[in-house]
């Protein structure tokens, strides 16, 4: 029995002090401190979610108009007089689609209206129509239909981007483009189709040819170079500083540069691959090979950080068992501890990679920002990548390219998602639970 | 009752002359600047069952350790003294730490099965020292061993069931076939029923008695009475000391030494 005069601090305590007014107070000021907490933390995960909704939702309304394009429906005739069929890829071909225009409208015949008739369809028009010809050179001598993109102006204006009320000098289509317009419209020489060039061309000049095949595959090389080079560095240093480093001053001060080194800005890694990449070893510019060199250096600390992590969730009983029966140091880890710290491993890869495919500002310094046409056929070619990409098409003027940037920022967006639910999902499934 | 079991336990075949496995000269050992053990003199003899007893942080469990050098995986740690394993110095430069370990098997506190299947587990240690040469004598292995603790009737037909889906009693003896599969000389016993439920206990118990005829045995335990039942001679450490060593039936009932006397009537520890 617990005698209070042993306690000399309760003394004097009223025996019924839980229920007096003051306990009560107390209990009521505690409640509504609980309920303030409560409601903080609904309002700042209301803001953060609002915040998100804002920006995914004004993306995806800026993209809206960049996942369909306008298409011409042209009657072209190719004179059999002015292509060789034994070489039908070298031809006048614009001017066949010009004159198909010039057919439509036989009234035109003014140059200033010429002119207007051949800004209705894109530049690239007569590609199309190439491209048909060399696939099938039995068209050569015959008139065939063909779609053929539309051009910038009339694409907005036949999505409604361009109001046509508002006065001539504040529109970039002009009444005659107009009348040309109504007049294709109402003879449903116009559709609109699921924009699949952004997918299947590289960069151009005009929106409507321009596409993200260039930026997706220098991302692909980008995130494998930068794959190939700090994953198994970064495993073989987390390893080592974990299983085999002694504790000193030296890997005392390893670690402290490592976690230095995972809070550098990354534009100073661009500007490192600039000097010593580009400039010492003389790498080509504008390379993935080079941009995946510049990422590693970024990607390699956020990997050696989460390996080591994952090396210390293994329990300590596992390297002892192995030891116990003889597994030298290097099969404890290779054969134990590593594949229990695989799924934590991979998850910090694919956050470090994820990363890494969001990050504009090195590839900027190392010329990734470059206009090029036609996607890389290898890690030292000319490429972008998806951020520069971004970049590169939020620069332009052109009406089609605000849309498309929006677009392009949704695909990288999808992936980063896509890499991220990987992750997350490699986690819960693989975890061992002790 | 104590007593009486473990005055059975003790008398021939395995009384003197006993072969000394393992001898122990001046070991001394620091953790950092803290000594943990001093001038630890001790012989194990073959196939008997030695006991280490003593209150918590008394070095009986670091000895054991000296034993297979699981101490080297500690940095701060530091040896000094003389171990020798059928009189071969075990610190000595030529002895290879992963052989030495082969020889000397360990059984942890606590049952740690890797997150393999139960063949796997036992298959690991003759697989990395090549103790197989194709697969039938690999399962020959595990089965011998598995039979060995005392395990195969009840996982026999599950073999390909992860290790740690067993109960911990039969985890540990599955640790204890394990240990067994690379045939070692002694087996070093780290308090191996601290985790287990009384019956649990008695299997391990009843194993180590059968354990016995093959191999030399040290365990460590904070039961008096396991050390008790289980054991021929029992090592009584206190702080860093071996202050006893004596035949379990003597220790129990007339030890040398007061201090002894105090700890195994329970006035501390």
């Amino acid at each position: 029995m617990i005698d209070a005069e042993d306690f000399p601090g309760t003394r004097g305590v009223d025996p019924n002090w839980a229920t007096s007014d003051a306990a009560q107070a107390r209990l009521r000021r505690r409640r509504a401190a609980d309920r303030r907490l409560w409601a903080l933390g609904i309002g700042a995960v209301a803001i953060a979610m609002g915040l998100l909704l804002i920006l995914l939702g004004s993306i995806v309304t800026a993209s809206w108009t960049a996942w369909t394009q306008t298409s011409i429906r042209l009657d072209v005739t190719i004179p059999a007089d002015k292509v060789n069929p034994e070489d039908p890829f070298r031809a006048r071909y614009g001017s066949f689609v010009d004159q198909s225009l010039a057919d439509l409208f036989p009234l035109i015949d003014t140059p200033a209206g010429e002119r207007e008739l051949r800004s209705m369809v894109s530049n690239g028009s007569q590609f199309f129509v190439r491209d048909a010809v060399v696939a099938d050179p039995a068209l050569i001598g015959r008139t065939f239909s063909i779609w053929v993109p539309a051009a910038d102006p009339i694409d907005q204006l036949h999505k409604g981007v361009i109001d046509r009320d508002l006065p001539a000098n504040r529109r970039n289509v002009n009444d005659a483009q107009i009348d040309i317009y109504d007049q294709l419209v109402d003879e449903g020489r116009l559709q609109s189709t699921f924009n699949w060039t952004l997918f299947t061309a590289a960069d151009s000049r005009f929106p409507e040819l321009a596409g993200l095949q260039g930026a997706l595959w220098g991302s692909f090389y980008l995130l494998l170079v930068c794959f190939l080079i700090s994953f198994p560095t970064g495993i073989a240093a987390a390893i080592y500083l974990e299983e085999f480093a002694p504790k000193n001053r030296f890997t005392d001060i390893i670690e402290v540069n490592i976690n230095n080194l995972a809070a550098v800005p990354s534009i100073v890694f661009g500007l490192l691959g600039l000097a010593v990449f580009l400039q010492v070893f003389g790498l080509p510019r504008s390379a993935p090979l080079v941009g995946g060199m510049v990422l590693s250096l970024m990607t390699l600390p956020t990997i050696i950080i989460a390996t080591r992590a994952a090396l210390k969730q293994v329990p300590p009983s596992i390297r002892e068992a192995a030891l116990g029966i003889g597994a030298s140091r290097l099969q404890t880890v290779t054969h134990h501890v590593l594949p229990l710290a695989m799924p934590g491993i991979l998850t910090g890869t694919i956050i470090g990679l994820a990363q890494a495919l969001g990050e504009a500002a090195p590839l900027l310094l190392i010329g990734m920002n470059a206009f090029i046409t036609a996607a890389p056929d290898s890690m030292l070619s000319p490429s972008t990548a998806l951020p520069t990409q971004i970049f590169i098409w939020f620069d332009s003027p052109e009406r089609g390219f605000v849309a498309r940037t929006s677009a392009a920022i949704l695909v990288l967006l999808g992936f980063l998602v896509v890499m991220n639910a990987t992750a997350v999902f490699l986690r819960q499934r693989f975890q061992i639970k002790w | 009752m104590v007593a009486t079991q473990a005055a059975s336990a003790s008398p021939a075949p395995h009384s003197p002359p006993a072969t000394t496995k393992v001898s122990a000269r001046k070991v001394n050992l620091w953790y950092g600047e803290k000594q943990a053990l001093f001038d630890v003199e001790l012989d194990v003899y073959e196939n008997e069952v030695t006991a280490f007893i003593g209150p918590s942080g008394c070095g009986k469990s670091t000895f054991l350790r000296c034993l297979n050098r699981m101490n080297d995986t500690i940095a701060i740690c530091r040896i000094q003294g003389d171990i020798r394993l059928d009189g071969q110095d075990i610190y000595d430069k030529g002895i290879d730490v992963v052989q030495l370990r082969a020889r000397v098997g360990m059984v942890f506190q606590k049952p740690n099965p890797f997150p393999k299947s139960i063949y796997d587990n036992v298959a690991y240690g003759p697989r990395i020292h090549g103790l197989a040469a194709n697969k039938a004598e690999l399962d020959e292995i595990v089965e011998t061993s598995l039979r060995g603790a005392a395990l195969w009737n009840e996982v026999a037909d599950r073999l390909d069931q992860p290790g740690l889906g067993l109960s911990g009693g039969q985890q540990q003896r599955l640790c204890i076939a394990r240990a067994i599969a690379v045939s070692p000389e002694v087996i070093l016993m780290d308090e191996p029923c601290s985790a287990l439920d009384p019956i649990a206990t008695a299997h391990v118990e009843e194993l180590i008695e059968e354990l016995r005829d093959r191999y030399t045995i040290i365990i460590v335990t904070h039961n008096m009475q396991q050390a008790a039942r289980v054991s021929q001679r029992t090592a009584f450490f206190h702080l860093g000391k071996l202050i006893e060593l004596s035949p379990t039936d003597r220790i129990f009932t007339s030890p040398e030494h007061q201090m002894t006397q105090d700890y195994i009537t329970g006035r501390f520890g």
